[in-house]
């Protein structure tokens, strides 16, 4: 996969007055890459975007699309990337159809082309039956589907999608999930949210921002990797209290433990071991020697929250 | 200069007029006032006089009211409710020039404009019908008042678009619109305090006298230093309007 990266930023820095809302923000997103941006409300995300799409310059900084400069060579990018704004602006005004052909038109397509394109979103979108609805007049799940078939509408090589799952029920989610894994088995795609579980099953890479600034990147195994110093394995085990505390203190890999008793006789175990190594045989040989009731073993594994939680809970560094 | 994409946001444009209920409050208000006028016609009719039909029908005011009071109305909305609603970052973020949208914008206001006129050819003929006087019509003072009504409109919506392109508020766009037209139409009126022997002053600013000049245009008298003049001020208030759309890009 050496191919030319379809984004390619290098220290964009933007600031609004006194504010600086994205600061020496560095990556690059490849060809038929999912790439998720995660942060919390503020981190810098939309801004991001904005100035990727054209909408905002940058205060210094690059940022190429294609091999194109996203300021100096505007138009060229904006041919090349659907883009969907947060909260998704649709005019009410107008009819579903209508309003594809429009921003079809407006992206350079006509004629038989810009109807076949209106077709192929409409259907890929499920939106065939509501093409002759009046947009204000859809609910939210169809509304985020019209502003996604938008995007989609001139088959651009790069999506970037700002919060394309906000306010849908669950189900209009997972749909909208499987759409955005289909879409990006051919074209890149550069979406942001602040749910966790959605990035963590779409994407196949995640950048997590906060304060403007990029604090972890990577594939979500990766991630997991690199903050599994903190995985555990919890046993909940009927014995005395100090064998149990004897026998995790002989136990060299482990670095850290707390027992707490939990219903019946049994005591819930956390064990944290040295790199993260999953220690379940060894606790279940443990038990199986010393004759010990076990009735739990788990190993917990971080997730993308727990990564997320420490990576943005942290104290703003300077001031 | 892309024609295609122009065209397509003109289109928009004029038939988003037609979907907001301000659109047909506007047409529906112009629609009265042509009534109320047609009537004062008829009145005035009753006496016997050699006035041209279309002077007549100037004379009411009422152009001035629809002048003035409907273009920051049809225009306020053209770049100020687009980036209330937000649907301008859809707009900005397509392969389209900023110079296709100021223009698709500018066009499809001044025909909406255009279209708010069209009653006053079946007054005016309905006028014509029952006096039964062929010289009561002349279809060149007809034509010479459009022509005025065209002109004079392109300037007043092209004010009414830069003032749309300040802000985000309809409201403050609307009111600075106003504020803009009525400034230009009351600077002539200067020129009776200003007057006297040698006041050069004063002859300066009974040219931009836009009550003489459209007094003129509904005589039949087509005079292209008008039109030179309306239309040179529209295209400065486009031209600003465009510095602002891209100035918006810069920062």
């Amino acid at each position: 996969m050496e191919e030319a990266p379809v984004i390619e930023v290098s220290h964009l820095t933007r600031h609004f007055g006194r504010v600086t809302a994205v600061e020496d923000l560095s990556f690059t997103v490849g060809p038929c890459e999912i790439v998720g941006f995660l942060g919390p409300n503020g981190a810098g995300k939309s801004t991001t975007m904005r100035i990727l799409a054209g909408f905002l310059p940058a205060s210094s900084g690059t940022a190429r699309i294609a091999g194109f400069d996203v300021f100096h060579e505007s138009i060229e990018v904006r041919r090349r990337i659907g883009y969907m704004p947060e909260n998704n602006p649709l005019p009410t005004d107008m009819r579903v159809r209508e309003y594809l052909k429009f921003r079809a038109r407006l992206k350079g397509l006509h004629g038989e082309t810009c109807r076949e394109r209106v077709d192929v979103v409409l259907d890929l979108c499920g939106l065939r039956e509501v093409g002759r609805r009046i947009i204000g007049t859809l609910s939210k799940g169809y509304r985020q589907r019209v502003g996604l078939a938008d995007a989609l509408v001139h088959d651009p090589p790069l999506l970037i999608l700002d919060e394309p799952t906000i306010g849908l029920d669950p189900n209009q989610i997972r749909s909208l999930r499987q759409l955005i894994k289909d879409l990006g088995q051919r074209r890149s795609v550069l979406l942001s949210s602040h749910i966790l579980s959605e990035v963590e099953m779409t994407c196949t890479r995640v950048l997590i921002m906060h304060r403007g600034r990029v604090r972890a990147a990577g594939t979500t195994a990766d991630l997991q990797k690199a903050m599994s110093d903190g995985n555990q394995v919890v046993a909940e085990i009927c014995a005395p209290e100090e064998d149990l505390r004897e026998c995790w203190e002989s136990m060299h890999e482990i670095t850290a433990f707390n027992i707490s008793p939990c219903s019946g006789d049994f005591f819930r175990c956390a064990l944290t071991a040295a790199n993260g190594t999953d220690l379940r045989d060894r606790v279940f040989d443990e038990a199986r020697n010393r004759g010990w009731r076990l009735r739990e073993l788990t190993f917990t594994r971080h997730s993308l929250e727990d990564i997320f939680v420490h990576l943005t809970r942290t104290e703003r560094p300077e001031e | 200069m892309n024609l295609r994409v122009f065209l397509t946001l003109w289109r928009r444009e004029l038939s988003s007029s037609f979907a907001s209920p301000v659109g047909y409050i506007v047409l529906a208000a112009v629609l009265l006032m042509l009534g109320v006028s047609f009537t004062l016609i008829t009145d005035a009719l009753a006496k016997p006089s050699d006035i041209p039909l279309t002077e007549l029908f100037y004379g009411s005011l009422f152009f001035w009211v629809i002048l003035l009071l409907s273009t920051p109305i049809i225009t306020m909305r053209t770049f100020a409710g687009e980036r209330a609603t937000g649907t301008y970052e859809n707009l900005m973020t397509t392969p389209v020039g900023d110079a296709e949208v100021v223009f698709g914008k500018f066009a499809g206001s001044l025909t909406f404009f255009l279209i708010l006129w069209l009653p006053l050819i079946p007054c005016l003929l309905a006028v014509r019908h029952y006096t039964n006087d062929p010289s009561s019509l002349d279809w060149g003072a007809v034509a010479s008042t459009h022509l005025g009504i065209a002109s004079l409109g392109a300037l007043y919506v092209a004010m009414g678009i830069f003032s749309s392109a300040l802000t985000r508020n309809q409201i403050i766009a609307a009111i600075v619109g106003l504020a803009l037209g009525v400034t230009l139409f009351l600077v002539s009126f200067n020129a009776a305090a200003l007057a006297g022997p040698g006041a050069w002053p004063a002859a300066i600013l009974r040219e931009f006298s836009l009550v003489d000049q459209m007094w003129e245009f509904s005589r039949g008298i087509v005079d292209v230093r008008h039109l030179v003049f309306h239309l040179s001020l529209a295209a400065v208030f486009l031209f600003l309007t465009l510095k602002v759309v891209e100035a918006r890009r810069w920062k």
